[in-house]
Order: structure tokens, then C-alpha cells, then sequence
């Protein structure tokens, strides 16, 4: 008997505790949620009490989400209507929910703003929030790939500047390659689970990487075809690490010597400021990628992360001041100071922190000279399982590369393949 | 013959701490300052106790409550199922009723349903009425379990029924029976039950992977999973996370051992 | 051990048991059932990512996904990759298992609870939770495995990074983490051998080895169908180790078929497409068993 109460009382217990639960926070206050990934969300936490003062009845609840899974849990987030209001999302990734019609177009908001403006950003950038002419998203910090090289290692194989040309790459690495008689060493670090460099250097050598409207895959073109060559051989030289699982730390490995060059962005430059103390400090640089012919600096891709409002937000007009005040060029000058996220407003960039830094030349000019992936909801699957697991076949020399590309290209058009439906099915 | 006992001991012995050797270095290293574990060759034990690694999970990422998560969600559906169990264990042990055994059966070898084939549908379901990524969407596909209606029916089953009918004769309802005699004789069955239940919730990985977005919801093997995502470079910090996560299932090992190697065991006992 | 009291039992009113049953089957019905048949379903429309938008860009395809999946080399490959798992880390789980319930069982060992507690150890703790650690045992640089093979000059593997060693790394891993829970089964079993068998055996001289082969191995026979078929529908759903240790890599060679799964359905929203590999994966764990029953029945006539 009592046994039996003592279990009832628990479920009943239980029942009451896991329903739904309340909020507790001020009836009055409208709390607008947003997710930020990996560092930015605990920086971008740091900026929140200022914005929360000067607004009175708003609060801001920061989650931080992994970049890893980010894309699982949006879409997961999407799916089930537990989305935030506003969110960080990666500018690859606008095209995907505004065409799952999880996002807002922000053109009435835009108009009427004092503060954001088409005109203080980059052109390449706030092209990627463009979708159908509607603006999705705004940009919040921008990113490219660029070169980050260890300059005492140039100087030792004989550059005294970082390559400006494929031809000068290939030849540095060379270099680099037979100035370490220890084979464990490589000139340059390309894994085969990023994309981007294979995309950036078929975009370089003037390839169109989709074609028919987006709807079939392209990678076999000529274009294409010599840029993926061209890095297959970085792996096939040993001039380029195969595995990806020596480098559990990139900035270590870079430390170390393990490899010279790494194309990446500016996330890393704390990082790197981290591992590369003492009398490593001064000994590693920044450059724009170079270009496959004479057209210094060659194309990259225009990154970053823009901000963007759920539809399902109750507060969209409160999230949007929210934005705003991210979007001030003083609020991107902080955040910048804070995590080193590359301002997306120009303005920001005449900041003295920002304009004295010797990492950050590179990325103006880089900034000079972006494109945007194709702007579809399948890119992510197509660039993360597709490109990096035919990447990682002719890499290792499991498939040619023309073989590689060929199969790409049969994948891809059976992942368009609802794509081409719809087309045909609008027209 | 003495010859032969020693060798065995040694070889039982070397292998015993060959199983723990993992464990043994998740714990040292787990105390170790950033990059102390990274050293070739290995060290079992840091030159300096540090408890930054532990601080850092608790005070920067929050994990108490992620691990009070586990440990709720684990109760719950430990709790909440062994009751549904229990009732359909003596429904299925006790009673006569039209379509039993065919029911009996269909449960049985539906069991071979990898569980990964419902998550799909499961998840679409419980998101048209709103539960993913609340912790009901945890629960309710822990609310029974085949497996636990088999085993404490085969352990009802060896119940008297004179007990039973006696009880019957003095008046007593089926409830009654149910509680103040069934329920009271297979303790430790829902014990040996219990523990299955509260392991199985708290190392599940795939589904509340799938099921909670939000992160204040996440369970320590999400959390876990998604800090690798994040930390790789740290393998002190994922050290210090694992140990968090494995100790309250070893302290439940060892305490109720007894209790689980008999289900074990029993769940192995074919009719 | 436990024997069902074969004698009738009462005949209380049916009533009541339905009303007993009535919580666990419904529960077991809605949401075990109906999502079997609904992914059944599902698995022959095209529901992905699209139709998370917009319910009516939904198409039924027939069996287009299954023809798919036949055409589809990474499902071939998660599938042979499962397969080589399966059937490798199977038996020799199941020979680690035997082994250490023998010696466990052994008369000659005293202080059986704390070795049968450490070897026990690995089974409950959270697969998540011991990936993640043998992640950094098989560390090429600074991982235990290679320090060991170092003491006898083996010169380091890259274990999770070399498509040849992936596996077996995982392989390895596995029987650690599981060896346990069958083992306590074979105690079990062999607990259940009736002591007279081998004191006839000693008496007519028979060698330990022969009474190993014609007592104890005959004897275990219906307990190890039991681990067979037990550990192998375990281990075709491996997920978390190469979830956690090799994201499916290097080269896919690690790539499970739940992985897969998860992978179109989760991370792609490719949810008929993944559904249909799930009902595959149920194909195979069904004939799987259905075989290891046949040949317990033929073994035993």
C-alpha cells in the first residue's frame, strides 16, 4: 500500500516537473532568443547587457550551438517549430530555409532602417543573402579563405613573398617539401574533409560549378577539372598531409612545422596568436590566395555569417532591433576586439584596432575579390558529403580524378533530381 | 598445478587491468592541465593535479545541468516504464485472456526491430503534437519495453498461484493483488529492471541526439558528443567530460552488480 | 532456473488483464508500431527537405528508393562495411566472451567479483563516453596503442586515419566495450552443465581440451545461438563509434549503415531515402536470425 502511494506520488511528481514549463523571467519582458555557434555565441553574450539596458522589456537568451552539428540541429529546430527568433546562420545556409520558408525577407525592415544600409557592406557578401531578389539575411561578420604560411619557412625555401600564382604555389611547395629530408613534414595542409579550397580554385580557373539553372551537377567541365587536378596533386606529391587524423591540432601541427601553408579563414587567427608564442610569434603571415593566371589576388568565397529572423519569431520587430544594434559599426568594432570576427560593415575597418592589425590587410584585399556558392538548399549536402568524399577518393588514388568527377557529377544530378521536378513543375 | 594457478592469476589479472587501462587514463588525464595529455609517451598520471578541466564543464559549459538532465530523464522513464512493465508482466504471467500467446509471440519477435527504424516517423509524430525537443519526447519511447515485460512476466511466472488465489478468497481486487502481492515479491526483478532501464536511458545516444535541440535539454552523451565537435583540440576537457559522464553508471554497477548480472542472466533463460 | 508454474492458473476476469496490459500496449502500439508501418510508408515517397517546407511536394515513388539504394555505391559500402564488422567482431567477441567466462568459472580463481566486475566494467559505461577516450588511444602521436606497439618496435599506425586500420580499430574496440555482457551469459550457461558430466569424464581420463570439446562446447550450444543471434543484431546497428571516432571515415571505410541512415535522414532530410534503408538494415537482421535459428535446429536433430 504504501509502496504503491510512495510510486504514485513520484509519477505525479514527475508529470508536474516535466510538463511544459513556464518561463520564469518577467511577465512584461519579451525574450528574444538567438543562437549563435561555437566561440560567438559566449562573446556575443558580452554584448548583450549593453543592448538590454538601452531596451528596456527586451532580453536576449544566447544558446550556443556547435558548428559541427549546426546544420543537423537548425534543421531539426526547423522541423519541429522550436526555432529561435534569430539566428546566426552561415551566409551558405540562407538559401536552404528561405526556400523552407523558415525565414523572413527583411526588405521592409531594411528600408525604413537608419542603420543597415546595402551600401556599407561588401558587394560579394550581401550578394549571398540575396535570393530571388529579396534580401534573407544580414550580414553580421564576414569571412574568406586566404593563406595563412609560415614566412620563416618561405624564407628558408627561397620566397621572400607568399606565391601569387598556382604555378608559384606549386613550386614553393616543391621547396618546402625537400627542405624537410624528414618525410613526415608537408609544405601544405588541405584536408580532404574542407571543401572550400576545391570549390575557391575551380572557382579560380573560371569554372561554373552547377549548371541548367542549379539543377545539375558541372564538376566535369575543363575549368573544373584543371583545378581539382591541380590540388589532387598537392596529396599525390606528398606535398599535402592524406590522413586528417594526425592533426587533432592544426595550430600545434602549424607550430610544429608539420605543414607550412593552410587556406582558412579568420577564425583561426586567435588561435594561431595562441600556439604561435615566443620566438614563433612574428614568424607567420597572412596573404590574399593567389590566382591561377596573372589576376592577383585569385577569387575566394565570400563567407561569414549573416543574421536572419524565423518566422515563427512573435517578436520580429524587437529581434530586428536587436540586429541593428549588431549591425552598428561600434557594436562590430567590439565584437571584432572580442573574437576577431571580421566586421561585415565597412566602416568598422577604418578602426584603428582593426587597420593596425598586419593579419587583416590581407583579408580587405581578399574581401576585393569574392564569389558565393551556388545559392541552393542541397549545396550543403552536395559540398560536405559529396565534394569531400570524391576529394578524398582522388586523393588517396583510389579513383582517378576524372573518374572521381564524373561520379560526382551522377551524384549530384540525383540529389537535383526534386529540383528539376519543381523547375519543370513552376513552368 | 601450483605452476598453473599463478600463470592463471597473472593472466587474469594482466587482462583485468588491460580492460581498465582506458578508464585509468580518461581519469589521470582528465586532471591534467590543457595539452599535458598530448605527450609521447604516455603519461598515467599528471605531474600536477589540476581541476581546470572539471571547472571549465561546469562553470563554462554548464554541464550540471545537462547532467541533472541524464539524471532526471533517466529516473523518469525508469520509474514511469517499470510500472507499465510490471502491469503487463503479470497481465501476460497470470492471466487467461482470447489472443494471448499470439500477442506474446508478436511482442516477442517484434523485438527484432532495430529501434533505428522507428525514429523517422517517431520524430515527425512528435512533432506534429509538439513534444521534440522537450523531455516527454524522451520519455515516451521509454514509456515500455518489450524486453521488460518479457523479463519480469518469466520471473511473475514462477509466483505461486495459491498466493494468489488465496488472496482472491479473502476479497482482495486484481489491483490489490497486484500491488500488495506481485509487485512486493518481484522486487528485485523491477530492481535487476530498474537498472537496465536507468543505464539504457542515460547512455542512449541516436535518439536524444535526434529528439532535443535545445541545449539546455541535451543529455551528457549529446552534450558530450557535441563538446567533441567542438573541443577536439582539448582531450583533457573531453577526458574530464567522459569521466562526469560514466561515473554515476559505474557507482550503479557496482553497487547493485548483484542485481544486474542476475538479469543478465535471466534474460538469457529461454522458455 | 526460473521454471514457469505450468499448473492452470486462476481464471480472474479477462477484464482485468486487458485493463493491466492496457498502458504498455498502447504505449508499444503508438509509438513502436505505427511508426514501423508509417516508415514502411515512407520509405516509398520521397519525402525530404523540400516537403519539410511545403507538405505537397511530396511524390510517392513506388520502390524508386530501394532500386536507389541498390545503384547507390555508398550504401554498398556501408553496407560491406557493416557486414565485415558484424561478421569479424562477432565471433571473436564471442571467443573473447567464452574465454573469460571459462577462466572466470574456473575453480582454481579465487576473488571472482572483482575480475568479473572489471571485465564487466566496459559494458555499462556510455559508448559515447569510452569512443571519445579510444579517439585518443589510437592517437598516431600520443595515443597508448602506439606506445605500446612502440615497446616491440611496431612502428606507429595511423589507426583512425588509415581507411586499412579503421576498422579493426573500431573492431577492437567494440569487443572491449561488449565482451562482458556475453560473457556473463556463458557463465551462466556453463553453471548450468551438471557437475556429474565432467566427474564421469575425469574418471574415464578424458584430457581437459576433450572435455572442453565434448562436454562444455555441446552443452553451451543453445546459449551461444543465443549470444550469436543477440550479438549480431547488436552490432548491425554499430552507430556511435564511428559517429564519435571516424565520422564514417577515412574513405567511408567506417561508414555503418545506421550511420548512413542517420546521415540521409537527419543531416540531409532525405527521409524516404533513409527510411528504406532502415527497413534494408531490418531485412538483414531478419533473415540473419531467421538462418541462426535454422541451423540451432539442424544442429540439435
Amino acid at each position: 500500500m504504501k509502496h504503491f502511494k510512495h510510486i504514485a506520488a513520484v509519477i505525479l511528481f514527475l508529470c508536474i516537473f516535466l510538463s511544459p514549463s513556464c518561463s520564469k523571467e518577467n511577465e512584461g519582458d519579451k525574450i528574444i532568443k538567438f543562437w549563435a555557434m561555437g566561440t560567438e555565441a559566449e562573446y556575443v553574450a558580452k554584448l548583450v547587457p549593453e543592448f538590454e539596458k538601452q531596451n528596456p522589456g527586451i532580453k536576449i537568451k544566447v544558446q550556443q550551438i556547435p558548428w559541427t552539428a549546426a546544420q543537423e540541429k537548425l534543421i531539426t529546430a526547423f522541423a519541429s517549430d522550436n526555432t529561435p527568433d534569430a539566428c546566426q546562420l552561415g551566409n551558405t545556409w540562407v538559401p536552404q530555409f528561405a526556400y523552407l520558408n523558415g525565414i523572413v525577407s527583411l526588405d521592409k525592415f531594411i528600408s525604413s532602417s537608419p542603420i543597415i544600409k546595402k551600401e556599407n557592406y561588401f558587394n560579394g557578401i550581401w550578394d549571398t543573402n540575396v535570393i530571388d531578389s529579396l534580401v534573407y539575411g544580414i550580414p553580421w561578420y564576414v569571412d574568406t579563405r586566404i593563406l595563412f604560411y609560415r614566412s620563416d619557412i618561405f624564407k628558408r625555401a627561397g620566397y621572400d613573398n607568399p606565391p601569387k600564382t598556382w604555378a608559384e604555389l606549386y613550386d614553393l611547395s616543391k621547396k618546402i617539401k625537400s627542405l624537410f629530408q624528414n618525410k613526415d613534414k608537408y609544405a601544405i595542409y588541405l584536408p580532404t574533409n574542407e571543401w572550400a579550397p576545391f570549390v575557391i580554385f575551380g572557382l579560380q580557373a573560371g569554372a561554373n560549378i552547377l549548371k541548367d539553372n542549379s539543377s545539375r551537377g558541372n564538376f566535369s567541365s575543363e575549368e573544373f577539372k584543371t583545378a581539382f587536378e591541380f590540388l589532387i596533386r598537392f596529396h599525390k606529391e606528398k606535398l599535402a598531409p592524406l590522413g586528417i587524423s594526425q592533426v587533432t591540432n592544426v595550430y600545434q601541427a602549424f607550430a610544429d612545422e608539420y605543414f607550412s601553408m593552410y587556406i582558412s579563414g579568420p577564425w583561426n587567427i586567435n588561435e594561431f596568436k595562441k600556439w604561435m608564442i615566443n620566438d614563433l610569434a612574428d614568424k607567420w603571415k597572412t596573404s590574399p590566395l593567389p590566382s591561377k593566371g596573372n589576376n592577383y589576388p585569385g577569387v575566394s568565397l565570400a563567407g561569414g555569417a549573416s543574421l536572419v529572423i524565423f518566422k515563427n519569431s512573435k517578436h520580429k520587430n524587437e529581434t530586428w532591433k536587436f540586429i541593428e544594434y549588431l549591425s552598428k559599426s561600434s557594436t562590430q568594432i567590439k565584437f571584432f576586439n572580442l573574437v576577431n570576427n571580421l566586421p561585415a560593415v565597412k566602416e568598422a575597418w577604418g578602426d584603428s584596432s582593426i587597420s593596425k592589425d598586419v593579419y587583416m590587410k590581407a583579408f580587405y584585399q581578399q574581401f576585393e575579390n569574392v564569389a558565393a556558392t551556388p545559392k541552393i538548399p542541397e549545396w550543403e549536402q552536395i559540398a560536405f558529403s559529396k565534394i569531400q568524399q570524391y576529394a578524398e577518393l582522388a586523393a588517396r588514388g583510389v579513383i582517378s580524378s576524372d573518374e572521381a568527377l564524373k561520379n560526382l557529377d551522377k551524384d549530384v544530378d540525383i540529389i537535383l533530381e526534386k529540383r528539376r521536378w519543381l523547375i519543370g513543375k513552376e513552368k | 598445478m601450483n605452476i598453473k594457478k599463478i600463470l592463471l592469476y597473472i593472466f587474469i589479472g594482466l587482462t583485468s587491468i588491460l580492460t581498465l587501462v582506458p578508464f585509468i587514463w580518461m581519469l589521470s588525464a582528465s586532471f591534467m592541465a590543457d595539452g599535458k595529455a598530448s605527450v609521447f609517451p604516455p603519461i598515467f598520471f599528471p605531474d600536477e593535479f589540476v581541476f581546470s578541466q572539471y571547472e571549465t564543464l561546469f562553470v563554462r559549459l554548464s554541464m550540471a545541468r545537462t547532467f541533472l538532465n541524464s539524471l532526471l530523464l533517466s529516473f523518469s522513464v525508469t520509474v514511469i516504464s517499470l510500472f507499465f512493465n510490471s502491469m503487463a508482466g503479470f497481465a501476460f504471467a497470470k492471466y487467461r485472456f482470447i489472443g494471448k500467446k499470439k500477442l506474446f509471440n508478436l511482442l516477442l519477435s517484434s523485438m527484432i526491430i532495430p529501434s533505428q527504424v522507428t525514429m523517422l516517423p517517431l520524430f515527425l509524430m512528435l512533432k506534429s503534437i509538439g513534444l521534440i525537443n522537450t523531455y516527454m519526447a524522451i520519455i515516451i519511447p521509454g514509456l515500455a519495453n518489450i524486453f521488460g515485460i518479457f523479463l519480469i512476466r518469466q520471473y511473475i511466472l514462477a509466483i505461486p498461484d495459491s498466493l494468489i488465489e488465496a488472496a482472491k478468497i479473502d476479497g482482495a481486487t486484481d489491483f490489490q493483488i497486484y500491488r500488495k502481492i506481485i509487485l512486493p515479491l518481484a522486487i528485485p526483478i523491477l530492481v535487476t529492471l530498474a537498472i537496465f532501464t536507468f543505464l539504457g536511458t542515460w547512455n542512449d545516444f541516436l535518439w536524444p541526439l535526434i529528439a532535443l535541440t535545445d541545449d539546455s535539454m541535451y543529455t551528457l552523451p549529446v552534450a558530450l558528443a557535441n563538446l567533441m565537435g567542438e573541443h577536439t583540440k582539448d582531450p583533457e576537457l573531453m577526458m574530464a567530460g567522459s569521466v562526469l559522464t560514466i561515473i554515476p553508471v559505474i557507482i550503479v554497477f557496482l553497487v547493485l552488480q548483484k542485481y544486474y548480472i542476475k538479469g543478465i542472466m535471466m534474460g538469457s533463460v529461454k522458455e | 532456473m526460473i521454471k514457469s508454474a505450468k499448473n492452470k492458473f486462476s481464471t480472474y476476469s479477462s477484464s482485468a488483464a486487458y485493463i493491466f496490459l492496457a498502458p504498455a500496449l498502447s504505449a508499444i502500439f503508438v509509438f513502436f508500431f505505427i511508426p514501423v508501418i508509417a516508415a514502411f510508408i515512407i520509405s516509398f515517397t520521397d519525402f525530404d527537405i523540400y516537403a519539410l517546407g511545403d507538405f505537397s511536394t511530396v511524390r510517392w515513388v513506388g520502390f524508386s528508393n530501394y532500386f536507389k539504394l541498390f545503384d547507390d555505391p555508398l550504401f554498398w559500402q556501408a553496407l560491406q562495411n557493416t557486414f565485415y564488422f558484424v561478421i569479424v567482431t562477432g565471433p571473436v567477441s564471442i571467443a573473447v566472451s567464452l574465454t573469460a567466462a571459462l577462466l572466470l568459472n574456473s575453480k582454481l580463481v579465487k576473488f571472482k567479483a572483482i575480475f568479473r566486475a572489471s571485465y564487466f566494467m566496459p559494458v555499462v559505461t556510455t559508448l559515447v563516453a569510452v569512443a571519445i577516450v579510444w579517439r585518443f588511444i589510437y592517437h598516431p602521436k600520443f595515443g597508448i596503442m602506439n606506445y605500446l606497439l612502440s615497446l616491440i618496435s611496431i612502428s606507429p599506425i595511423d589507426w583512425l586515419g588509415d581507411p586499412l586500420w579503421a576498422m579493426p580499430a573500431i573492431m577492437l574496440m567494440s569487443v572491449w566495450k561488449n565482451f562482458g555482457y556475453n560473457m556473463i551469459i556463458f557463465i551462466a550457461g556453463l553453471q548450468n552443465i551438471p557437475e556429474d558430466l565432467y566427474e564421469a569424464a575425469d574418471i574415464e581420463g578424458a584430457s581437459a581440451w576433450n572435455q572442453f570439446r565434448f562436454i562444455t562446447l555441446p552443452m553451451l550450444a543453445p546459449t551461444t545461438v543465443f549470444v550469436s543471434i543477440i550479438t549480431m543484431i547488436g552490432y548491425f546497428q554499430l552507430f556511435a563509434e564511428p559517429y564519435i571516432m571516424t565520422q564514417g571515415g577515412p574513405l567511408n571505410k567506417t561508414l555503418s549503415i545506421v550511420q548512413y541512415m542517420y546521415q540521409e535522414g537527419f543531416r540531409w532530410w532525405n527521409m524516404g531515402y533513409s527510411a528504406a534503408i532502415a527497413f534494408v538494415l531490418f531485412f538483414i537482421i531478419f533473415v540473419g536470425t531467421l538462418i541462426q535459428f535454422k541451423l540451432q535446429k539442424s544442429d540439435n536433430t
